[in-house]
């Protein structure tokens, strides 16, 4: 036959093998379109905690999709239950994962049974990023800081996430602290569980 | 000091900085995403990736230069070669090939097998018309024009819309002789 067109081939997406997660990109790549997304939201808010919000939505599809893969992949499908089960996975699995590193520190708020705080000397997004001081305190952050809580939403433990800039002495940039303040009803399930 | 001999594409990737490639993608995923609520319609995303792709495109340009060492390019062959092996290798971390040129030599396709950017991605019936990847058009399209280059960039095919591999068409409309900003009396 003269001319037989190719046929298209719609791989469904679930069809194809998981990919082992061992392929990079370079940094610059995901800095220009970090700045490329903070940018566009820039033109679309009015003000400083709108931008936070939209860049927290962003990263929240994100923690979405990133619990999704990683139970399947790394933990063999299992689910945490635990408060500090899905704390330390935040903090070493996800983190591992996406920033190739463990956060730098887990813990516990002092003033409120229900805080807790992840925290990072320089957050890989913050990298290349330098607030202008017309906008105060905003942080970029806010897009980890959607990521997870994205995961503990995901993995029920409905929580509000921020991210707040904490000068530290002798050093020049504030570390990153990301604020995690859980639900009643997780403070109020954990104590069932004992 | 002697001039640095040019990098190949793995050794520059080697040397800078990378991060995983999933969260380049789901952080696409989640922009294209937004686009989509906020613009709502197929075409209009195109143009605002594209958009978004010569804004990077524009800055990247500088980066390419400065960590790959590589020369003037003597002609448009060339300058489509290091495009494809050092440019996405180094940003991307894969490696196109260069194909279909025309009589001209002004006009050639930029072949994709792996793209980091549509891992997991599906487009839904209601988003067809959609080129998921249409930053790197722009990203082109960018860093060309800096370059003295006005370029067309358009996809030929789409993996996302059954292709079998990723195909992208740039086309030399001119070239720009740099202009000197300053007159050389004042």
């Amino acid at each position: 036959m003269i001319g037989v067109g190719k046929i298209k081939q719609y791989t469904n997406v679930l069809d194809k093998p998981l990919s082992r997660g061992r392929q990079e990109v370079s940094l610059s790549a995901f800095a220009f379109l970090f700045s490329e997304l903070v940018q566009y939201n820039q033109t679309q808010v009015d003000n400083i905690s709108e931008l936070e919000r939209r860049l927290e939505d962003a990263g929240y599809a994100v923690g979405a999709r990133v619990l999704e893969l990683l139970c399947h992949r790394e933990k063999g499908n299992r689910r945490e239950t635990r408060l500090l089960g899905i704390l330390s996975f935040v903090h070493s699995t996800v983190w591992k994962v996406l920033f190739g590193k463990v956060a730098d520190s887990l813990e516990k708020g002092t003033e409120h049974e229900d805080e807790y705080m992840i925290s990072e000397k320089e957050l890989l997004v913050n990298r290349f990023i330098s607030v202008p001081k017309d906008m105060g305190a905003f942080n970029c952050g806010a897009f980890v800081a959607g990521i997870v809580k994205g995961v503990l939403d995901g993995a029920g433990f409905p929580a509000v996430v921020t991210a707040h800039f904490v000068p530290v002495d002798g050093q020049q940039r504030p570390r990153t602290t990301i604020l995690i303040k859980f639900a009643e009803e997780v403070l109020r399930r954990e104590s069932r569980l004992g | 000091m002697a001039p640095l001999a040019p990098k190949t594409g793995d050794a520059v990737f080697a040397s800078v900085d990378r991060v995983n490639a999933e969260l380049f993608t789901l952080t696409y995923g989640a922009m294209v995403r937004q686009l989509l609520t906020d613009l709502e319609e197929v075409d209009e995303v195109n143009k605002q990736l594209d958009q978004m792709g010569y804004n990077i495109g524009v800055r990247l340009v500088d980066e390419f230069l400065a960590k790959s060492n590589v020369s003037r390019c003597v002609d448009f062959k060339e300058t489509a070669d290091v495009i494809a092996k050092v440019g996405f290798k180094m940003f991307l971390g894969v490696t196109a090939s260069i194909t279909s040129w025309d009589a001209e030599g002004t006009s050639f396709s930029l072949v994709l097998e792996d793209n980091p950017l549509v891992d997991f991605v599906e487009l839904p019936d209601t988003c067809q018309g959609l080129h998921y990847c249409n930053i790197l058009s722009g990203v082109l399209r960018g860093a060309l024009e800096m370059v003295s280059m006005k370029t067309e960039v358009t996809w030929v095919r789409d993996m996302l819309h059954g292709d079998d591999a990723y195909e992208l068409r740039v086309k030399l409309l001119k070239q720009v002789p740099e202009e000197y900003p300053y007159k050389d009396d004042e």
